[in-house]
């Protein structure tokens, strides 16, 4: 069974049509790449998976559990774990205090034990601080850990963006752009980090990119996406010969 | 243990210095000067609850002194029919009042921020009038004078021993209120640096990336109304201990915005910030309007109308200098001055040396 299954899904918000039946799935551990022109649904697709919007129809299933009737803070829980297109940090807060809120999900400990404080929940929280720091050397930004964040460039942010999915040690990783608005050496170190990521750490990973040489180079099978509508799909060879995908990005000849 | 001591950050050192200021501040001011700080800490504390629910978690609140209000009916209620000791009242009431805004703090998950603030002004406006109505309970226009405060032998006993004078009323509701906001504050402390605080600032900055990253939005944002209400509650409560008599007067829609004030002066979220707010939104108003009388050089139809309008002009007059000069209150100012000195000082001291400091932009 496929560990993601997007199943006929549609969604229009005021009578544009922003995902038409897409269907597709997502295999255990591959890497599949949805790419498409801008307003091809592609980050639509992703906020749907995540809860932030309702499907107009259609199902997504996640290892066999219907996504689509979670709560939003639930999806997490499961095993999905998202980054975003423009980023969403949290902007007034260290590096350290973003990742350990992606580890929220692996810790219980309550409001009142951490206020009175009890040692169960203090215990609880250097756990969950040494499990982040791990992860920033990871993807190497230990020595940022107590860096506000918004204080640093863009590409750092992104890689600390991906660190605070990665410590929920999710089984899904939603990558929304990561190789987007970055340098062309950063390209090359987030291509890297995210193989490692895949083969040292065994994530499975849906990514959406507008970097061709980036997506067809780390992903085993490319979705492609057109005004909502799946157009092709396959491995990365074929479906950069594909008549139709070449016809989207380019304009009929 | 004494290794830590020696580690200790210096903000850990002027924790302590301000403790020891607070603790023997009333032993060399007079009782009515211990008096008028008693209500100043009682307005650091409901300032820190509201710090808890705007600076924290995001969430505007234009009504605390209705919240305040409640906690003071309680412990009067509790006190005066049922006569309960009014000491023991105090936790109560600030408990009722928790759950009070814990359960305001539900409808309040489907408002906007600039609804949530009309909700709340609302919610201050109309609970004088509320408090008037049940007059067999709350005594109508009229209120509640409470029992007398009794300073119990040993803390009378204390007091002699250590100043050599007798302890007065004022001076033991001054330590009762100290007490409770050091707790209060420790608890909030803590509160904020771990789990459930970084899922509040979490929303603040971001509700998407918070709920993506597992955080119950819901429960957190009423979790943040009803420990705002709490901190609210057992101010209110206190207050009624400070003043002896509380009356649906003593609540109005003015105190709200007061302490509204005083968290934005002080500095949101962060924790000396309400302290600074508390003593500014209490001193600030008597201050000015003994100072600007005085003053020759300021026209008389500017005093007649500050001291006519009383806190109102001077809270506008310095919200509006603050927004301009000091946009995180002061907090927010003495950090970025005490990081600019020692900016200053390190890169005299890199200069000398000629090694060049690293650029902290850089990967």
């Amino acid at each position: 069974m496929a560990l993601l299954e997007v199943r006929e899904l549609a969604v229009s918000f005021g009578g544009v049509v922003a995902l038409d039946h897409v269907s597709f799935s997502v295999e255990a551990d591959q890497v599949v790449g949805l790419i498409g022109p801008n307003g091809a649904g592609k980050t639509t697709l992703f906020n749907i998976i995540t809860r932030v919007y309702k499907p107009g129809a259609g199902a997504v299933l996640f290892d066999g559990t219907p996504v689509t009737r979670l709560a939003p803070h639930e999806v997490i829980r499961h095993g999905v774990a998202r980054t975003f297109q423009n980023l969403a940090l949290f902007r007034s807060m260290t590096v350290l205090d973003n990742v350990m809120v992606g580890d929220h999900i692996r810790t219980r400990s309550g409001w009142l034990a951490s206020s009175v404080p009890m040692p169960a929940a203090m215990n609880a929280e250097s756990a969950s601080r040494k499990r982040a720091l791990e992860v920033l050397d990871f993807v190497g930004l230990a020595a940022r850990a107590s860096h506000p964040v918004a204080t640093l460039p863009f590409g750092t942010q992104k890689r600390v963006e991906l660190a605070r999915a990665l410590v929920s040690k999710p089984r899904l990783l939603l990558l929304d752009e990561p190789a987007g608005g970055i340098s062309h050496e950063e390209v090359d170190g987030m291509s890297r980090l995210l193989r490692r990521v895949h083969t040292e750490l065994g994530v499975t990973m849906l990514l959406v990119e507008h970097h061709m040489g980036f997506v067809m180079g780390i992903s085993d099978r490319v979705v492609v996406l057109d005004f909502g509508k799946k157009i092709a799909e396959g491995n990365p060879s074929e479906v950069q010969r594909n008549p139709a995908v070449i016809e989207a990005y380019l304009g009929a000849a | 243990m004494l290794q830590r001591i020696r580690t200790a950050p210096p903000r850990y050192w002027l924790v302590v210095v301000v403790v020891l200021f607070f603790a023997g501040f009333p032993t060399v001011i007079s009782s009515f000067q211990a008096g008028q700080w008693a209500l100043a800490l009682i307005l650091a504390i409901a300032i820190m609850g509201l710090n808890i629910l705007v600076g924290y978690s995001g969430q505007l609140s234009l009504g605390h002194g209705a919240f305040m209000a409640f906690g003071a009916y309680a412990s009067a209620i509790l006190a005066h029919r049922y006569k309960m000791d009014y000491l023991v009242t105090i936790p109560i009431a600030g408990l009722l009042t928790g759950m009070v805004g814990f359960l305001f703090g539900v409808p309040a998950l489907r408002l906007s921020a600039l609804y949530l603030a009309l909700a709340t002004f609302a919610l201050a406006v109309v609970m004088p009038s509320l408090i008037k109505r049940p007059v067999g309970l709350t005594g109508g226009v009229q209120g509640i004078s409470l029992p007398p405060v009794v300073v119990p032998q040993l803390a009378k006993d204390g007091f002699t021993m250590l100043t050599g004078s007798a302890m007065t009323s004022d001076q033991w509701v001054y330590y009762v209120t100290f007490a409770y906001a050091l707790v209060l504050f420790w608890l909030a402390w803590n509160l904020v640096r771990h789990r459930a605080g970084r899922a509040m600032r979490a929303i603040r900055d971001g509700e998407v990336a918070a709920a993506a990253s597992g955080i119950n939005i819901s429960g957190y944002k009423t979790l943040a109304f009803g420990i705002s209400a709490l901190y609210a509650g057992i101010a209110g409560s206190l207050l009624g201990l400070a003043t002896g008599y509380i009356s649906p007067d003593t609540f109005p829609v003015s105190l709200s915005i007061q302490l509204l004030v005083g968290a934005v002066v002080g500095g949101l979220a962060s924790i000396p910030g309400p302290l600074l707010g508390g003593i500014f939104a209490y001193f600030l108003p008597i201050e000015s309007n003994q100072w600007v009388p005085t003053q020759t050089w300021i026209p008389s139809q500017i005093v007649a109308t500050v001291v006519k309008a009383g806190p109102a002009v001077t809270y506008g007059v310095v919200l509006i200098l603050l927004m301009i000069f000091a946009p995180n209150g002061i907090v927010g100012l003495a950090t970025a001055g005490y990081n600019r000195l020692r900016r200053r000082l390190r890169g005299a001291a890199d200069r000398e040396s000629g090694h060049i400091p690293p650029d902290p932009q850089t990967v």
